[in-house]
């Protein structure tokens, strides 16, 4: 167990948690994401008493 | 058919559970099993009662009778978690409340801790959890919960979970591994429940009718993934006998000590820190009508949570066996958690900007709001108490005490109300609550006792530290143990009565839950148009 660990900490799986972390930053600020966050920060905003689906008959 | 298939398999559990009863090993097994014989019992009845009836129409809309389940459960777990809490509390300060004499030594101190951490962390904690990502993950998935019954499968499961805990804590059967000293065959039942956890949820993200996956269920979701897999490796045992609770760690010395806090701490990081924050997420903007802060910070420090957290664990085994390098290890990363921690509290807080006038009208958002400003602080405590200089003064002191407990408090238990108060009123289609007056009472006493609390400990931590570590002119220890236990009397005291503040204040919250909830006073019910669905 320890040797498996050791020999991942030491070598190429360091690396790619490393950058894929990176990877990650660069991703959510990557251009042209305004559009999608914005409807993803107002989503918990909108109306939550009936689920879509069944709202025409009602309102 | 259906009904038919469930009732052989609770027949069969019922006849399996009566013949562990017959060869149990120990008491606290015999109990257990009992616990089983009743449970599947009930469910055998009812199903048999089913058997013949028409199929039921599919449901539709949001399934949000298990959530008011939840809501219900959280709040009375969380009532007796505290109670427990303020009892042991009263009993490190009057030793002679371990009634001893009177219980045979069945509610010493030492049987009753496991019972309130398990209870406030798991029972409260974990049924705040399991609610609140159930209805959050309907509303910004825009979709009804994935699988049916399975959600109440979860919910029963997992009360049925609490209870064995609790009994066996109490009997004297424990792994003795903090936050997870339930037995082999109570972790294997935890272990089936939370996998219909994952795909309850998981399910309903992967059916949703919106195109992107929210903040607060990227949380949810890494919190539910995340013990799963702690859980089954910190508990991975051998049990002496199938008809016994006792078992043997597969782990041995310094590796079990590590396993054990990688997974402890881990506990802290994605139970109470990640699922928590998915609360945050959702709720505050929720109550405050705003949108999150921002969302690219939310991404950010999400991963960073996530790719941090993992490696913290050693610096619960700071001056011990662990190799050097490892407590190092673990004390760099804790330091370097600050920043996701505080990127998150930041970006809850400013989620207030433009909106901080609503703290004037507003207790539930108060609640709120404190919850994250001890968010703040106690993930800025616990990197520093992390630090090896000061850990060989904090540790094993009552400081690390007070520390958990303004995270446990001031945050998760905060957190939770805040959510309780937006939510009942929703659940059981009420205009608003029962009294904001009352809220406020509940703000300022569980906040005053939260003060009480962390302040006492300080003080009593750091005393005991430093007697500790006294030396003469002769490298002599000048203090015994017991001194230290005298010198902090009045500091447990103060702590106790801290506690009790806390209770009070959840006991008014539970009573003005429950007028909201049979719409009593100002909590008429909603005009029209919102049908609750009936479960």
């Amino acid at each position: 167990m320890y040797t498996i660990l050791r020999e991942l900490a030491d070598s190429w799986f360091m690396l790619m948690m490393f950058t894929f972390f990176i990877g990650v930053i660069i991703f959510a600020f990557r251009p042209g994401t305004k559009k999608s966050y914005d409807h993803l920060r107002n989503l918990p905003l909108q109306d939550d008493d009936v689920l879509v689906e069944d709202k025409s008959g009602e309102k | 058919m259906q009904h038919i298939i469930k009732a052989v398999v609770l027949g069969a559990i019922v006849l399996a559970a009566a013949f562990a009863t017959n060869f149990a090993r120990d008491l606290s097994y015999q109990v257990s099993a009992i616990i089983i014989i009743l449970w599947a019992g009930i469910l055998f009845i009812r199903e048999i009662g089913k058997i013949g009836n028409a199929p039921a129409p599919a449901e539709t809309g949001y399934m949000d009778g298990v959530v008011r389940a939840g809501v219900i459960a959280t709040v009375a777990w969380g009532i007796t978690g505290f109670s427990v809490g303020a009892w042991i509390a009263f009993q490190l300060a009057f030793p002679s409340m371990n009634l001893s004499e009177l219980t045979n030594g069945y509610l010493n101190f030492g049987r009753l801790r496991p019972l309130h951490t398990s209870a406030v962390i798991f029972a409260f904690g974990g049924n705040a959890l399991i609610a609140t990502s159930f209805y959050v993950v309907q509303r910004t998935s825009a979709a009804r919960l994935f699988g049916g019954n399975l959600a109440w499968f979860v919910f029963w499961g997992y009360q049925l979970f609490i209870v064995l805990a609790a009994f066996s804590y109490v009997l004297g059967a424990s792994q003795s591994r903090e936050y997870a000293e339930p037995e082999w065959y109570i972790d294997i039942w935890l272990t089936i429940v939370w996998v219909a956890y994952l795909i309850v949820f998981a399910g309903t993200i992967y059916k949703r009718k919106e195109p992107h996956i929210y903040v607060a269920n990227w949380f949810y979701l890494a919190f539910i993934i995340t013990i799963a897999m702690l859980h089954i490796v910190n508990n991975l045992a051998v049990p002496v006998s199938i008809f016994g609770s006792k078992s043997v760690s597969l782990f041995s010395g310094v590796q079990d000590a590590m396993t054990q806090w990688w997974y402890g701490h881990n506990a802290v990081g994605f139970f109470l820190t990640a699922g928590f924050l998915g609360m945050m997420y959702y709720f505050v903007p929720k109550q405050a009508d705003r949108p999150v802060f921002s969302y690219k910070l939310s991404i950010v420090h999400f991963w960073a949570l996530i790719f941090l957290y993992i490696w913290a664990g050693p610096h619960h085994l700071h001056y011990t066996a662990l190799p050097d390098w490892a407590q190092t290890l673990g004390m760099v990363m804790s330091i370097i958690l600050w920043m996701p921690s505080w990127g998150g509290m930041i970006n809850g807080l400013m989620t207030l900007s433009g909106a901080w006038d609503k703290l004037r009208t507003d207790p539930v958002l108060r609640i709120m709001v404190v919850s994250i400003a001890f968010y703040g602080m106690s993930t800025f405590e616990g990197p520093m108490m992390a630090i090896k200089a000061v850990n060989s003064l904090s540790h094993y002191t009552d400081w690390t005490i007070g520390h958990v407990h303004s995270g446990a408090l001031g945050w998760n238990g905060m957190i939770t109300f805040g959510a309780l108060y937006f939510l009942t009123p929703k659940l059981w289609g009420r205009e608003r609550l029962y009294s904001l007056k009352l809220v406020n009472y509940h703000f300022w006493l569980a906040t005053i006792g939260i003060v009480l609390y962390a302040s006492s400990m300080w003080v009593s931590g750091i005393m005991e530290g430093l007697m500790w570590r006294e030396v003469d002119a002769q490298g002599f220890l000048v203090n015994s143990f017991a001194d230290t236990v005298v010198a902090k009397f009045a500091l447990l005291v103060t702590r106790g009565t801290g506690g009790l503040f806390y209770l009070t204040g959840a006991l008014i919250m539970a009573y003005n839950l429950r007028m909201t909830m049979i719409g009593a006073g100002a909590a008429t019910p909603k005009q029209a148009t919102t049908a609750v669905p009936a479960e």
